[in-house]
């Protein structure tokens, strides 16, 4: 399937501007297929925070001198290219954190601690990562509060037909737009819709969508959205919650320092204003001109392009797996509703056993539950392989792991 | 055999297995062959977590000497179990406890014993050296 409007990216091309692709892992060269834990940074982005510390390095929004202003300004560039990126309808929605679960934390804590009484629920999805389920709990137990969950499908799928009836004594819908256990795209539209319908609001984790992706809050409607910047080609430690101002102006700060506040005496405090209020202690300014040249390098190839070359690749992957002796593909069989992700097990081979053989042939691939214990339970495995792609996947490394699975399948077989 | 010898004779079998294949499919045939544990052994008890693959050790105590029994649902964490066990079973618990695992390292494997890999296999050993140092507590009482 064409997504209309687009052009053909040269992936031989763009490998080149990453330059850890270029080597061999136990003599073979590497095929990097963990994207959805990390994925790679290209040079530019090594260059923008190399050229933040070599020459405007400074604290921001304090001094008087001239690098304080010049690391401001870049700070601030940073945070205007996210909201860019996302659409957001003002700047200062946009929330520097040190990732999706900060960002998540920050949510729980502070919404909780403002919204949250005895008997109040928090609904969940069934395929969340533990970032999207722990801080919930946490902040439910200490609120007397419940979590609710939407169950899922033998086909990795949220079940929507009970949600009406779920989303009662609701008083905030958290789930993930891109399952990172099994790639399925949720339909976030309809789960927002539903949640609005009642007067709730939503929380998207969108740290397996922004890479894949266009990702549009105001289209959305979505009231807070998390991801992190190392996913998306950036830095590691470096993160953002999104929120519409009419929330995040009602919430209470969440860690305090310098930076949140406007006066400070012993008897009172009064905090900043958005987006400072959440952001006490010096932030990391590399990490926003990291993030800030990330989203450029992603914005000249078009996320509308990598969209269109991952499908393709996606198809083609699903494809050649397929034809594997034993292969079982976890989740959604088809490309169209799949981002990123392709979750397997084969035969009664254990996940593990598979990982550790295609590694020896210098193919990186996950393993494991993938911080998604209640998915492993929900198909009664105790994990999967995880290949996940990024926009420097070619076709040979899809094809380097096939071979791989047949080989470490020959010799556990 | 010591505990030493042992290992100094895993470490020369290994030595014949020229490639990464070659290892791995004898580790892997090691731990297709043993039935290491009987199954009412394996027990939640008896079970050590690691996050990836799962662990069962049980012991027993006969003569003066440990001798301990194990299973993985990783087949390739079984066979190296099944090396560690002909390493470290039918020795008294003070051999056993004062044993220093080299053969893992020596072939090549050493990654296994990460403690990041959490794939049992650090865990257990660490669990027979439990298992040796209580013995030596216990007969000490005695």
């Amino acid at each position: 399937m064409t997504i209309s409007g687009t052009r053909q990216l040269d992936i031989a091309k763009i490998r080149k501007d990453f330059p850890i692709l270029e080597q061999t892992v136990f003599g073979h060269p590497l095929v990097y297929l963990d994207n959805a834990a990390t994925t790679q940074k290209p040079v530019s982005v090594l260059k923008a925070m190399d050229d933040y510390y070599t020459t405007i390095n400074s604290n921001v929004h304090r001094g008087v001198h001239h690098l304080s202003q010049l690391a401001t300004d870049a700070y601030e560039d940073g945070r205007r290219k996210v909201a860019e990126y996302i659409n957001a309808r003002h700047t200062h929605e946009v929330i520097f954190t040190r990732g999706t679960t900060e960002a998540i934390n920050l949510v729980a804590a502070s919404f909780g601690k403002k919204f949250l009484k005895e008997g109040d629920c928090i609904l969940v999805s069934g395929m969340e990562h533990h970032s999207n389920i722990v801080p919930w709990q946490l902040v439910a137990e200490e609120r007397g509060a419940q979590l609710k969950v939407i169950p899922i499908d033998d086909n990795g799928e949220l079940v929507l037909d009970g949600l009406d009836r779920l989303l009662e004594g609701v008083k905030l819908v958290a789930f993930n737009y891109v399952s990172n256990a099994l790639g399925t795209i949720n339909p976030v539209a309809t789960i927002i819709a539903a949640a609005h319908g009642q007067g709730i609001p939503v929380l998207l984790d969108a740290a397996q969508a922004v890479q894949h992706m266009e990702v549009d809050v105001q289209q959305l409607d979505v009231d807070f959205l998390a991801f992190s910047s190392h996913k998306l080609y950036g830095p590691t430690g470096f993160g953002i919650l999104y929120g519409k101002e009419e929330w995040l102006n009602q919430l209470p700060p969440y860690q305090g320092g310098g930076e949140m506040i406007k006066t400070v005496s012993f008897e009172k405090t009064t905090y900043n204003d958005l987006p400072y209020k959440f952001e006490a202690g010096t932030p990391d300014m590399a990490g926003s001109v990291g993030l800030g040249a990330a989203i450029d390098y992603v914005r000249e190839l078009g996320i509308q392009n990598i969209q269109r070359a991952e499908r393709e690749l996606m198809e083609y992957a699903l494809g050649v797996l397929g034809d594997i002796d034993g292969l079982r593909l976890i989740g959604r069989t088809d490309a169209s509703r799949r981002a990123g992700v392709v979750s397997f097990l084969v035969g009664n081979i254990h996940p593990f056993d598979l990982g550790e053989l295609l590694d020896k042939q210098g193919i990186a691939v996950r393993t494991g539950h993938h911080c998604a214990q209640p998915v492993m339970d929900r198909y009664c495995i105790p994990g999967t392989v995880r290949a996940s792609m990024a926009v420097y996947t070619s076709g040979e490394d899809i094809d380097r792991l096939a071979a791989g699975i047949r080989k470490a399948a020959k010799m556990l077989g | 055999m010591t505990i030493q010898e042992q290992q100094e004779d895993i470490v020369s079998d290994f030595e014949y297995l020229g490639n990464w294949d070659d290892k791995y499919e004898y580790i892997i045939q090691l731990g297709k062959e043993l039935p290491l544990i009987e199954d009412k052994y394996k027990t939640d008890d008896n079970l050590i977590r690691g996050c990836q693959s799962r662990v069962w050790l049980h012991v027993d105590y006969i003569d003066g000497k440990l001798e301990f029994t194990a299973d993985s649902d990783a087949v390739i964490t079984k066979g190296l179990i099944s090396l560690v066990i002909k390493v470290l079973s039918g020795h008294t618990p003070k051999e056993i406890a004062e044993a220093e695992i080299t053969f893992i390292d020596a072939i090549g494997l050493s990654s296994h014993l990460s403690p990041t890999r959490s794939n049992g296999l650090l865990s257990m050993v660490k669990q027979i050296k439990l298992y040796a140092v209580g013995y030596m507590a216990k007969s000490v009482q005695q």
